[in-house]
C-alpha cells in the first residue's frame, strides 16, 4: 500500500518534472516535419428503418446499404481542406412505428446529426420529417414513397425513389392495358405506404377502365388473410392489387393459390423484393411488381455493387439497400461540394444534386422528389424478377423499349400526355 | 353458401390454432393466476426449432414422414425445456410476490426470447418446406386443404386428450386440487413444485405444436411470429373464461370463426360503412359484450374445477 502510494506520487512527481522541464527548454525547431494533420472531421449521419418486427429483414438491408457506403466513402479518405472526413452511422430502429419514429428522429436531433438517411416507411417518414425540418437537418429517404412526404412544404425533405403517384399510376394502366384487368380486387394494409400506393393505383386504374369489384385492407403484422381472400373469391376479379409490404403479400399469394383464385396478382415495390419468393413458395411464380428505379442490372455501377454486397454482407439485397447506398452519396456529394458538413450547407447544395447513383440518375425536383423516376415492372419466373419493361426514366432506350411494347395502349399516353412519361414532377399540378 | 361455408373452415382452422395456444395461457393461469406471457414466443421457438430440425434431416435424406415426427418431437422437448426453465428462473423465485411482479417478468421474458431468436435465427422469414399434405379439396363449392383438416383434427385429438388427462388421471386430479387450494394440496401430499412444473411442460408442449401447424399452414416461420399469435391466443383464453379448459378450446374456435365471418360479412352487414379493417376491432368487440354480460368468461362460472 504505502509502496504503491509512492510509487504513484514519485510518478505525478516525475510527469510534472517532465512538464515543467519541457516547458523550460528552448522551443525546438520541430517545424522541420509538416504541422500533424488535424484531427478528422466527424460527420454524423442518422439512418432509421425497422431493425426489430415483421419487417427486420428490410430494416437490416437498408442499414447495410449505408453501411457500406460509408465504409467506402471512409476508405476513400474524402477531405475538407487538410481535414480528413470521417463519417459515422447512428443506426436506430424506428420499428416501422410512428411512434417510435419521432422518438427516433428526436435522438437524431438531439445527437446533432449532419443528415438523416431514413425512415424506411412512408408511415414512419412522414411524421419524422416534421422534426428534422424544424432543426434544419437534411432528411432523404430511401423508399419512403407516399407523396405527402415532400408535399408538406418543408425544405428539408429529399427521396431518392420515384413516389407512389407515379408509381401507382403506372401499376393501374399496366393492370389494365398490359394485364387487361377488366375488374380488380384492392388490398391493403392501412400503413401511410400501403393505403397510399392502393389509392392511387385505383384512381389510375378506374381512370383506364377498370372496375374496382373489392377493396379489403388488412395490416402490418397479419399472417392469414383467407377471410378477405374468400370474399374477393366470391367477387371473381380478373386481377388482384396488394399494396403493402413483402411480409404479407408472399403469405397472401399462397392463400390465394390454396383458396384456389386464378386472378392475376399484382404489387407495388412493397413485395418486389426476394424474399417475397421464400415467403410465397410456389404461389410466386407469375406474380408482378413494380419497383422504382432501373434494374440494377442495366444500370452501369449496378451488377458491381450487387457482388460488393454479397461480399461484404454474405447476403443478397432484400430490396431498398442500392437505393439507401445511393442517398448517403448524394449527402457525400453535398457535403464535398459545399466544403463543409454543416446541415444548413448541405441543405443549400442537395437541391443542386446530380448524382449518377446504381439505381438511377439523380436530380431532384422543387419539391424534393427525384426528377425523371423511372418504374420498372418484374414478373415472378422461377423463384427470380424478372425485368418486364421500364416506364419513364431519363435513359432514352429505356423510355423507347417501354413506349415500344405499349403500342396500341393509347390511353398510356394519358399518363405520358399528364407528363407522367417525361417529368413526373406532374404530380405537382395536384396539390 | 359456398363463400359462407369457406369462411367457416378457415376460421375454424385458425380457431384451432388459437385453442391450442390458448389451453397454454389457461392452464398456468388456471393452477398459478399468472399470465404467462412469454407463452406467445414458446410457439414461436418450437416453430422455428422444428423447422431447424426438418432442415438438417431432409438434406441428410431421411423420409419426409419421419423427418416431420423428428422435427416435431424435437420442438416438443425444446419447448418443455423452454417453458420448465422459465418457470424455474421467472416465476418460481416470485411465487408469494404481488401479482405485478411475474406479470413483468412474464413480459421480460417474451421480450428476453423474442430477441435471443432473432440473433440466432436472424431477421430475415424463414419458409417452411411442405412435407404435410397440401392437396386442396372442393366441397359444396369450398376449398379445404388436406393440412386444415390435419390441423383441425390434430387440435381437437389433442384436446380431448388433454381434457382426460385432467379429469381421468392421478396428475389430472392433483392439479384440479392445487388449482383448487395450494396449501390444502399440499397438506394432502401433492408436491405444488412437481404439479406446476408439469403444467408448463403440457402448456409449452401443446404451444410447440401449435408452432409447427401454424408455420406448416402459412409455410414461413419468423422469430416474430408468436407476438400477434399469443395475444390473439390469449384473447381467446379470456373469451372463454381464462382458467378454464373447455373454455379456452371454446374460446379459440370461437374467436376464429368470429374474424373470419367478420372480415368477411361486416362490409354488407354495416352497408360498406366498416370494411375487412374492422376484423379485429369486431373481434374485440365481441369480447367485450361477452365479458360486460359474463365476467369470467362464456365458461368462467359454470364450470368450477380448473385445471
Amino acid at each position: 500500500m504505502h509502496a504503491r502510494l509512492k510509487l504513484v506520487s514519485l510518478s505525478i512527481a516525475a510527469a510534472l518534472g517532465l512538464v515543467a522541464c519541457g516547458k523550460e527548454e528552448p522551443p525546438p525547431p520541430p517545424p522541420v516535419q509538416a504541422p500533424p494533420p488535424p484531427p478528422p472531421l466527424v460527420i454524423k449521419l442518422g439512418h432509421a428503418a425497422p431493425l426489430t418486427g415483421p419487417q427486420a429483414h428490410l430494416g437490416k438491408d437498408n442499414e447495410n446499404g449505408a453501411v457500406l457506403a460509408i465504409e467506402e466513402v471512409n476508405a476513400a479518405g474524402l477531405k475538407i481542406g487538410n481535414q480528413t472526413l470521417k463519417f459515422e452511422l447512428l443506426g436506430e430502429d424506428d420499428q416501422a412505428d410512428p411512434k417510435q419514429g419521432t422518438l427516433v428522429a428526436q435522438k437524431f436531433v438531439d445527437a446533432k446529426v449532419n443528415a438523416v438517411i431514413g425512415h424506411l416507411n412512408s408511415g414512419t417518414t412522414i411524421p419524422a420529417s416534421k422534426l428534422y425540418f424544424d432543426a434544419g437537418i437534411p432528411q432523404i429517404s430511401p423508399s419512403a414513397t407516399n407523396p405527402e412526404y415532400t408535399r408538406q412544404g418543408f425544405a428539408t425533405a429529399f427521396r431518392v425513389m420515384a413516389n407512389d403517384e407515379q408509381q401507382g399510376k403506372v401499376l393501374g394502366e399496366y393492370a389494365v392495358h398490359a394485364l387487361k384487368a377488366k375488374t380488380v380486387a384492392i388490398i391493403d394494409d392501412k400503413t401511410a405506404y400501403g393505403e397510399g400506393v392502393a389509392t392511387e393505383f385505383k384512381k389510375a386504374a378506374v381512370a383506364a377502365g377498370a372496375k374496382v369489384v373489392a377493396e379489403e385492407h388488412t395490416d402490418d403484422k397479419a399472417v392469414d388473410f383467407k377471410a378477405i381472400l374468400t370474399k374477393i373469391k366470391g367477387k371473381k376479379p380478373d386481377l388482384v392489387f396488394y399494396g403493402g409490404m413483402d411480409a404479407q403479400a408472399g403469405p397472401l399469394a399462397q392463400q390465394m393459390k390454396q383458396l384456389g383464385i386464378k386472378a392475376k396478382y399484382l404489387m407495388a415495390d412493397g413485395g418486389c423484393t426476394t424474399e417475397f419468393h421464400k415467403l410465397a413458395g410456389d404461389a410466386a411464380e407469375g406474380a408482378y411488381c413494380s419497383l422504382p428505379g432501373v434494374p440494377l442490372a442495366k444500370m452501369p455501377g449496378g451488377p458491381a455493387f450487387v457482388e460488393k454486397f454479397k461480399t461484404r454482407f454474405n447476403t443478397d439485397i432484400q430490396l431498398y439497400a442500392p437505393y439507401v447506398y445511393d442517398a448517403v452519396m448524394v449527402v457525400v456529394e453535398a457535403i464535398k461540394r459545399a466544403g463543409s458538413a454543416e446541415p444548413a450547407k448541405i441543405l443549400a447544395e442537395l437541391p443542386k444534386t446530380d448524382h449518377a447513383g446504381v439505381t438511377a440518375r439523380i436530380v431532384f425536383d422543387d419539391k424534393g422528389d427525384i426528377k425523371n423516376g423511372a418504374i420498372t415492372l418484374y414478373q415472378a419466373v422461377g423463384g427470380k424478377w424478372d425485368a418486364l419493361e421500364t416506364i419513364g426514366g431519363p435513359a432514352p432506350e429505356a423510355v423507347a423499349a417501354a413506349t415500344g411494347n405499349m403500342e396500341g395502349m393509347a390511353a398510356m399516353a394519358g399518363m405520358a400526355g399528364a407528363g407522367g412519361m417525361a417529368a413526373p414532377a406532374s404530380g405537382g399540378a395536384k396539390q | 353458401m359456398d363463400i359462407f361455408l369457406q369462411q367457416l373452415i378457415n376460421g375454424l382452422t385458425l380457431g384451432s390454432i388459437y385453442a391450442l395456444v390458448a389451453l397454454g395461457y389457461t392452464m398456468v393461469y388456471g393452477i398459478l393466476g399468472l399470465i404467462n406471457f412469454a407463452h406467445g414466443e414458446i410457439v414461436m421457438v418450437g416453430a422455428l426449432v422444428s423447422l431447424a430440425i426438418v432442415k438438417l434431416l431432409l438434406a441428410a435424406g431421411l423420409p419426409p414422414a419421419l423427418v416431420v415426427l423428428a422435427g416435431l418431437g424435437g420442438a416438443l422437448l425444446i419447448c418443455m425445456a423452454l417453458g420448465l426453465s422459465i418457470e424455474r428462473v421467472a416465476y418460481r423465485p416470485l411465487r408469494g410476490a404481488p401479482r405485478l411482479a411475474p406479470l413483468i417478468t412474464a413480459i421480460g421474458v417474451s421480450i428476453v426470447l423474442q430477441q435471443l431468436a432473432m440473433l440466432f435465427w436472424g431477421r430475415n422469414y424463414h419458409s417452411v418446406p411442405v412435407l404435410l399434405p397440401a392437396e386442396a379439396h372442393e366441397i359444396f363449392g369450398a376449398r379445404i386443404t388436406e393440412l386444415q383438416l390435419i390441423i383441425v383434427c390434430v387440435a381437437l385429438a389433442t384436446m380431448a386428450g388433454l381434457w382426460l388427462l385432467v379429469s381421468r388421471t392421478r396428475l389430472g386430479s392433483a392439479m384440479r386440487a392445487t388449482a383448487e387450494n395450494p396449501q390444502v394440496a399440499a397438506l394432502m401430499g401433492i408436491d405444488a413444485n412437481r404439479i406446476i412444473a408439469a403444467t408448463f411442460a403440457i402448456g409449452s408442449a401443446l404451444a410447440a405444436l401449435a408452432g409447427v401447424l401454424v408455420s406448416a399452414n402459412y409455410g414461413i416461420a419468423h422469430y416474430h411470429m408468436g407476438f400477434m399469435l399469443g395475444l390473439k391466443a390469449f384473447t381467446a383464453a379470456v373469451l372463454g373464461g381464462i382458467g378454464n379448459i373447455a373454455g379456452a378450446m371454446l374460446g379459440g374456435l370461437l374467436l376464429g370463426v368470429i374474424e373470419a365471418l367478420g372480415a368477411g360479412y361486416i362490409g354488407e352487414l354495416t352497408g360498406g360503412f366498416l370494411g375487412s379493417n374492422y376484423q379485429d376491432v369486431f373481434a374485440f368487440f365481441v369480447l367485450i359484450v361477452v365479458l360486460v354480460f359474463r365476467p369470467s368468461g362464456l365458461l368462467g362460472e359454470k364450470v368450477a374445477e380448473r385445471a
